[in-house]
């Protein structure tokens, strides 16, 4: 036991074993950016970054071929930690050393804690308008509404990935179960009209007789959209009230009403509500004259506090965000002249690269300028 | 000899290097040069007319002199940049017969009606047959007049058509090639319908008798308009006049004419048919327009005093509101004319010869005319770099072809760092190595257009293009110092007896320390980069191409300084590690842009990725024979 221990041991301090995880995290970072191209950068952060094992599809299988990100990076920690534990020596002349390697332990452990808790939405805002919520930039759910009291809505969100898998659903608080009937991750939405000869639609009721879908392949880019389409069932105590179709590719909600309340249904991204909300003042975008490369673009926004008081005015604009209650807002992008899309981050951790970098740069630079002074010693004596 | 030829070695190479300054081409009269100087606002910024000039030859033509044949008696005609403007804008049934469009891709000769025979060059001479054999000079014509091309424009516009709507990741080459050339021709077109109306052949004759009707006529459409009695000749004259000044004001990107009066906001320049247009609200034609107008009725005439004195007014009318614009664009061709980057390149390459030429013969001599050479190249650099930065008023690098300048640059200083340091020579050669090869890739990176292109709105921040970019670049160049220097340890002691066992260490204590310097300028401009994307976009680390590439530099660092540490490697292993940094570094400098995805997917070139392949074979390469047993080495032999 104590002999095994003791190899084990023996190859946790080794450098060996630094240097063959330093080759495989080079290989898993170079592969994991030439599939970008395929994946886009959330699939290859899922597939590469945040897994123990890297995946690929062989005809039916899916065989692991790689370690993942997690199991390198753990690998490396231990690694690391035993390093120290067992073979370094404290003294000055390893200070540097030390340090640097305090700071990788904080970026690693740091970068693992913001893979987990880090949430991106969009937040798109006309002049004028005014929202309380973000919008999540690839997850998508099947809101059911109750907007019987016109001062309070009620809404039921199922995920997309609740249709996706088919699951029924009952809840207490809606009068009728919710069956899935069909999903597609991807689609195109038209009038039944300008699609000739296509398929009898699935759904009965409501928009979606009049409307073909047609599944189209999931897209990765970052600059295109996924628009997911189901047809669910809504089956009540005396029987199915339709078939119909839900997609975020329709834009405004379906109406209906049964059992003596009125109901709104929409397929619509995830939402991510705060309690105080944002007004698009003025969103301005000028480019270079004679060019349409932009120049600069910014939106001017009220933060309006959940107190009701009057809020106060501020500048979002290129490498200039709003933090604000743990979320940060910078400007993005925009439509047309008059709408801005803010990206919305909440990421707790995001000081602990600061402090994690800083202190790997320090303790390079005393590591370095040691050596450097034994190196100009030794000049002086030869 | 051996005292005094340092000296006049880099007093022969300044010499060189100044001729750009005052010696002026055939043609190129002052006039004509001070043509080149006024300034337009074009593509987001002022520069002068001789900066738009010769980008759009380095676009369209890969080359900023005009060589063309005339078209009666076949004779060669050497045209420069300006000349070749001047007639472009003011005498296009001349330029239109110049031959500037590269084409090369043999399904877009095929559609232009070139055949294999149309396009041999054939030689006289047995010595010209065999460099034609050997590449040295061009076995087929590459370039093009619009007069050759024009019949088949039909046929080009459809199959770009075709194929503009495919991703340019995924064009093949007759699909890039036919977009590439119907951009130059209708870039080409724009330029000839910037200062005169397509098939106007007395432009200024036409502008002044506007100027005399022009009050009369704007009564008539007036009362046209109103429906009143007017004269009906007058008025069709001056709507006509209209219609045509909307289609100049429509067909050009130019803003070449500065506001009226007392206006001195930048945003106010106008191209010529606006300008044009707005006569008839104020009742009276810009100056500068007609100043334009009178240049080219004076340069199609061929009145070389006319054309002086109209350059000369214009050129001081401008002075007394945009002093500033006229002294950069004054500058900038300065600059451009001493092509400093080019005179770089060459007293590189010949610093390297003399550096070579000290390991074997007049050792110190030479050692100290090629530090001398070094010297000076870098001096000429940095002055060119000082004044690219003081046009653009920006940090040295914005793109890629500022990236390759610093690079070389920044590689080149610590070289002079470790030649003051070792005194070997090995310095100055890889000083020279790395100069040369870095302004050669900053030479075909010009190809892709104007080289101080507008910033676009992310990355418009000069702190981050101060601190993240030009640490990184550093970063960049120091690792491939230490490949190169390694690659120098791999050809002296493979190839000859000159790599004893002094030079060997020294190169070894050379190459770690760099190591050292290189891991920790990648690993703090790195994350640089990572808090300017917190800052930007909420998001330290996003696993962007041109991220990864960096952060496999500093990886790749460590990994070298670990195995070591941990004794993996000795001397020859330390060598081959440092090698493999130069494909490690060259990927993530070019590949990752090849990619064509993310932030950072700016200038993308596709002869790049042969060269990149090539220049990866070749490092393996040198791997390969680094492993080669001792005993097959020259140097090392007891």
């Amino acid at each position: 036991m104590t002999e095994y221990f003791r190899q084990l041991r023996t190859l946790f301090v080794s450098l060996r074993l630094t240097v063959v995880l330093l080759a495989l995290s080079i290989a898993l970072v170079f592969w994991a950016t030439l599939d970008q191209v395929h994946l886009g950068v959330w699939g290859v952060q899922q597939k590469f970054f945040h897994s123990f094992l890297v995946f690929v599809k062989l005809g039916e299988f899916q065989l692991p071929v790689f370690p993942g990100g997690y199991m390198i990076g753990g690998l490396l920690l231990i690694n690391l930690l035993s390093a120290h534990i067992y073979r370094f020596k404290m003294g000055w002349r390893k200070t540097g050393i030390w340090i640097a390697h305090a700071g990788l332990i904080l970026l690693l452990l740091g970068e693992l804690v913001s893979g987990l808790v880090q949430q991106d939405f969009q937040m798109t805002l006309d002049e004028g308008g005014t929202k309380n919520y973000a919008e999540s930039n690839r997850l998508n759910e099947f809101a059911i509404i109750n907007v019987t009291d016109p001062n309070f809505d009620e809404v039921v969100a199922i995920p997309e990935s609740v249709l996706a898998h088919g699951t029924v659903v009952q809840s207490p608080k809606l009068p009728f179960r919710v069956v899935p009937r069909g999903y597609y991750p991807n689609s195109e939405v038209q009038m039944r009209s300008q699609v000739p000869g296509a398929p009898p639609s699935p759904a009965t009721t409501g928009m979606g007789p009049m409307i073909a879908v047609t599944p189209m392949e999931v897209t990765y880019k970052e600059d295109e959209h996924n628009f997911p389409s189901a047809y669910v069932e809504l089956i009540g105590t005396d029987g199915s009230l339709g078939v119909y179709l839900v997609s975020t590719g329709l834009g405004n909600p379906q109406k209906f009403d049964y059992a003596g309340k009125s109901w709104k249904i929409v397929m619509r991204p995830v939402r991510h509500y705060q309690p105080f909300s944002i007004t698009l003042e003025k969103f301005s975008h000028d480019i270079y004259p004679g060019t349409d490369i932009a120049k600069n673009f910014s939106s001017r926004i009220r933060l309006n506090p959940p107190d009701g008081s009057i809020g106060r005015e501020v500048l979002i604009y290129m490498n200039n965000p709003l933090r604000y209650e743990g979320l940060t807002y910078y400007q993005a992008s925009f439509i047309g002249e008059h709408t801005t899309i803010l990206q919305v981050v909440r990421n707790p951790s995001w000081l602990v690269p600061y402090i994690a970098c800083a202190s790997i740069a320090l303790g390079l630079v005393i590591q370095f300028v040691i050596h450097l002074g034994g190196f100009m010693r030794k000049r002086r004596r030869a | 000899m051996s005292r005094r030829m340092p000296f006049f070695v880099v007093l022969i190479a300044a010499l060189c290097a100044a001729s750009g300054l005052f010696v002026r081409p055939p043609g190129e009269t002052e006039a004509v040069a001070a043509f080149g100087r006024l300034p337009i606002l074009s593509e987001g910024r002022f520069k002068p007319l001789d900066s738009l000039a010769r980008s759009t030859l380095l676009v369209i033509q890969g080359k900023q002199l005009v060589v063309t044949h005339d078209k009666v008696t076949g004779d060669r005609v050497e045209l420069t940049p300006d000349q070749w403007l001047l007639d472009v804008f003011f005498v296009p049934e001349r330029a239109d017969a110049y031959q500037v469009f590269v084409v090369d891709n043999p399904d877009l000769l095929a559609l232009i009606g070139q055949t294999d025979d149309t396009v041999a060059i054939h030689y006289d001479t047995k010595a010209k047959q065999m460099l034609a054999l050997f590449g040295v000079l061009d076995t087929r014509r590459r370039r093009f007049s619009f007069d050759e091309i024009v019949p088949h424009i039909a046929d080009i516009e459809a199959q770009e058509k075709l194929a503009e709507p495919v991703d340019p990741q995924t064009r093949t080459h007759f699909q890039s090639a036919v977009v590439q050339l119907y951009g130059n021709l209708s870039h080409y077109v724009r330029l000839r319908r910037a200062f005169v109306p397509e098939g106007s052949t007395d432009f200024l004759g036409e502008l002044l008798t506007l100027q005399k009707n022009l009050a009369e006529g704007i009564d008539a459409v007036r009362a046209k308009e109103a429906g009143k009695p007017h004269d009906e000749a007058k008025a069709a004259a001056i709507i006509d006049e209209g219609q045509k000044f909307v289609a100049m004001a429509e067909s050009t990107d130019l803003l070449a004419i500065p506001p009226d009066g007392d206006e001195t906001d930048p945003n106010t320049w106008h191209n010529v048919g606006h300008a044009l247009l707005e006569s008839f609200g104020k009742g009276e034609i810009n100056p500068a327009v007609l100043a334009y107008a009178g240049m080219g009725y004076a340069w199609s005439q061929n009145q070389q005093a006319s054309f002086e004195h109209v350059v000369g007014l214009y050129a001081s009318s401008l002075n007394t509101h945009f002093e500033k614009q006229v002294k950069k664009a004054r500058i900038e061709t300065t600059f451009n004319a001493a092509e400093p980057f080019y005179a770089g390149m060459w007293i590189y390459v010949t610093a390297f010869l003399f550096a070579a030429l000290s390991w074997f013969k007049w050792t110190e001599a030479a050692r100290r005319s090629a530090f001398g050479l070094v010297v000076l190249a870098w001096v000429i650099a940095t002055v060119g770099i000082l004044t690219r930065m003081w046009l653009e008023g920006r940090p040295p690098v914005t793109n890629l072809y500022s990236s390759a300048l610093f690079i070389g640059w920044g590689s080149v200083a610590l070289c002079l760092v470790l030649e003051a340091l070792f005194r070997n020579a090995i310095g100055t050669a890889a000083a020279g190595l790395i100069g040369f090869a870095t302004l050669i890739i900053a030479h075909h990176l010009a190809l892709a257009g104007d080289t101080l292109e507008m910033m676009r709105a992310v990355l418009d921040s000069n702190f981050w293009l101060g601190t993240h970019v030009v640490v990184v670049a550093t970063g960049y160049a120091s690792t491939f110092l230490a490949g190169v220097l390694a690659l120098i340890y791999i050809v002296l002691g493979v190839f000859t007896r000159r790599l004893d066992k002094a030079t060997a260490d020294a190169l070894a204590r050379m190459v770690y320390g760099i190591v050292c310097f290189a891991t920790l300028f990648s690993f703090v401009g790195t994350v640089l980069g990572g808090i300017w994307a917190d800052q930007s976009w909420g998001r330290f680390w996003g696993w962007d191409p041109k991220e990864n590439g960096a952060l496999i530099i500093v990886i790749w660092n460590a990994l070298i300084l670990h195995a070591r540490w941990g004794g993996m490697v000795k001397q020859r292993g330390l060598m081959c590690l440092a090698v493999f940094g130069n494909i490690v570094t060259s990927w993530s400098w070019f590949g990752t842009n090849m990619l064509g995805i993310g932030l950072h997917s700016y200038g993308f070139t596709e002869a790049a990725f042969w060269w990149l392949s090539a220049f990866i074979a070749l490092q393996l390469a040198f791997i390969a024979l680094a492993n080669l047993p001792l005993e097959k080495w020259r140097s090392f032999k007891a």
